[in-house]
């Protein structure tokens, strides 16, 4: 509001001196930019430990002291007993190793055919215009409503959850790549066609270089989609997986070890993560974008 | 070399026949849209041309592509290739091993103006330093024939002059039939053995002139009376041009 009204003043002021005998003008406020201060690292991290010890500490004493129900919400010292049994005596590894197993296959078979799904696109512009409504159904369709349908046809194994964790990541890929071949500059055609080059040479030495850091920015994105295929899956009907556990837990009423499948879940999404990301730099870096 | 290229409904070409003896530097001025690019499209068989032929050494080679080298204005280098590998592009497309290729290459890449940048990427290069990467690349697809459309257009007024001298330079040791566009009337006189000047609705060539200047040229070649004629001759070709378009608009 000041400086709306100190502006004003002003701008009459410059315009027209022959007014400036009127009513004096309101001191102009001093005003800085404003400055952050960055806090050393060592700062950041203590914040951060402070603030999950702080939220523990916090659950621990409410649940002891009475204010929530123990039973509903468990505690962490509940939580901490119950990871030190799951993974001494329960079958940890195998579902972590199942859940992961049926993630990256996911991962690798809907990210691969996604993408070559988007870069065949290149080769015809009428298959393109058939194909993309159904591509566009595919996407809008809510794939994991069809879960039930894919437990069915592929039982109750490792397939069924690769199946939807493929169709999860299958839409995104392929329209990520198909959005990569739309923005190839044609003059960048025009060039290869001049010097002589077939259709397959295009292809080969341009429309794949060019597509591929479209197609490594979902990477990230299609690893956390597989990995909640994967989950669904084991949610509807497995034998084993993290999926499984978390939902024999909720049905027996043991909130710890729900807590304890998500922890471990977690943790496993992280570290999927934080590989997929080395992996993306590597390959930027191999192609020097 | 000759050919015929009446165009399309929509950018009329009109007719337009051209011929050009081989090893000459001939330029296109002209407006823009009065249909240069067209005619380099036609040329590099990148358009069919609704009429007309086009006649490379005596062979039709109407809509054949890689028969001549084409550069486009923009130099299109690849960022994920190193200068040296955006360079033999054309050779590696027709079929030559990469060791080869880049043998060919290299001494060509130190000779002519980028030694220490043979493995860089392009966006390490400067503006003039692209467009010398993108012309070798064109020189290097050995064809007879090459196309540059408005190759200094975008860089600044010292390092065109600098590059004018280095295109010469290449010219003279390669012995190419070139056909340059270009906005620019004096680059266009400067390097050329022959001047067309084009103007637009339909786009055609209201003249040709051959520039008397004998080679190898000076700078100070730009001040001479001979010169002085042409441009002037070629911008009120230019002006003329110019003004039935704007009472049109009008």
């Amino acid at each position: 509001m000041t400086v709306q009204e100190t502006s004003r003043a002003g701008a009459g002021l410059d315009l027209a001196p022959q007014q400036a005998a009127a009513p004096s003008p309101p001191a102009k406020a001093a005003r800085r930019l404003p400055v952050q201060k960055d806090w050393p690292l060592w700062a950041i991290v203590a914040a951060q430990i402070g603030i999950l010890a702080g939220a523990i500490a916090l659950w621990q004493a409410a649940a002891d002291l009475g204010w929530i129900d123990g039973f509903f919400w468990s505690k962490p010292s509940a939580i901490y007993d119950t990871l030190i049994k799951f993974f001494t005596e329960g079958e940890a590894w195998t579902d972590i190793g199942f859940t992961f197993r049926s993630t990256i296959f996911g991962f690798l078979l809907g990210t691969t055919c996604g993408s070559l799904l988007g870069l065949s696109f290149w080769w015809s512009r009428n298959y393109a215009a058939i194909v993309q409504p159904y591509i566009i159904c595919f996407e809008s369709l809510p794939k994991l409503a069809l879960a039930p349908l894919v437990i069915l046809v592929f039982g109750m194994g490792l397939a069924s959850k690769v199946a939807i964790a493929t169709a999860l990541t299958l839409v995104v890929s392929t329209l990520t790549a198909y959005a990569g071949v739309k923005a190839l500059d044609s003059d960048s055609e025009k060039l290869f066609y001049s010097l002589g080059a077939t259709r397959w040479q295009v292809f080969r030495k341009l429309v794949v270089p060019f597509c591929l850091p479209w197609i490594i920015s979902v990477l990230r994105v299609n690893i956390g989609l597989a990995l909640t295929g994967a989950i669904v899956g084991e949610f509807i009907a497995s034998q084993h997986g993290l999926g499984r556990a978390i939902l024999y837990a909720g049905n027996t009423y043991d909130i710890a070890l729900v807590w304890v499948a998500v922890l471990v879940l977690s943790a496993l999404a992280v570290v999927m993560y934080v590989a997929i990301s080395w992996l993306e730099r590597v390959l930027r870096k191999g192609m020097r974008q | 070399m000759t050919f015929k290229t009446p165009s399309g409904a929509f950018r009329a070409l009109a007719p337009v026949s051209l011929s050009i003896a081989p090893g000459r530097f001939v330029s296109l001025i002209g407006p823009s849209g009065c249909g240069k690019s067209t005619i380099f499209n036609i040329v590099a068989g990148l358009l069919q041309p609704t009429d007309g032929r086009v006649l490379i050494d005596g062979v039709d080679s109407t809509g054949t592509i890689g028969r001549v080298g084409y550069m486009l204005q923009k130099d299109l280098l690849l960022p994920w290739r190193s200068v040296l590998d955006n360079v033999i592009l054309g050779m590696e497309i027709q079929g030559l091993p990469l060791r080869e290729a880049r043998e060919r290459a290299l001494p060509l890449l130190r000779r002519y103006g980028l030694s220490g940048f043979e493995y860089s990427y392009p966006h390490a290069l400067s503006g003039g330093m692209r467009q010398r990467a993108a012309l070798l690349r064109t020189l290097l697809f050995d064809t007879d024939v090459i196309l540059l459309d408005e190759p200094f257009g975008a860089l600044d007024a010292q390092t065109k002059l600098h590059m004018q001298e280095w295109l010469l330079g290449l010219w003279a040791d390669f012995g190419k039939t070139v056909v340059f566009v270009t906005h620019d009337v004096e680059e266009a006189i400067y390097l050329s053995d022959e001047v067309h000047v084009m103007a637009t609705r339909p786009g055609r060539i209201v003249e040709s002139m051959t520039v008397p200047i004998a080679r190898p040229r000076q700078r100070y070649a730009t001040l001479t009376p001979d010169f002085i004629a042409i441009k002037e001759r070629c911008l009120e070709l230019l002006m003329a041009s110019h003004n039935p378009s704007l009472d049109e608009a009008a």
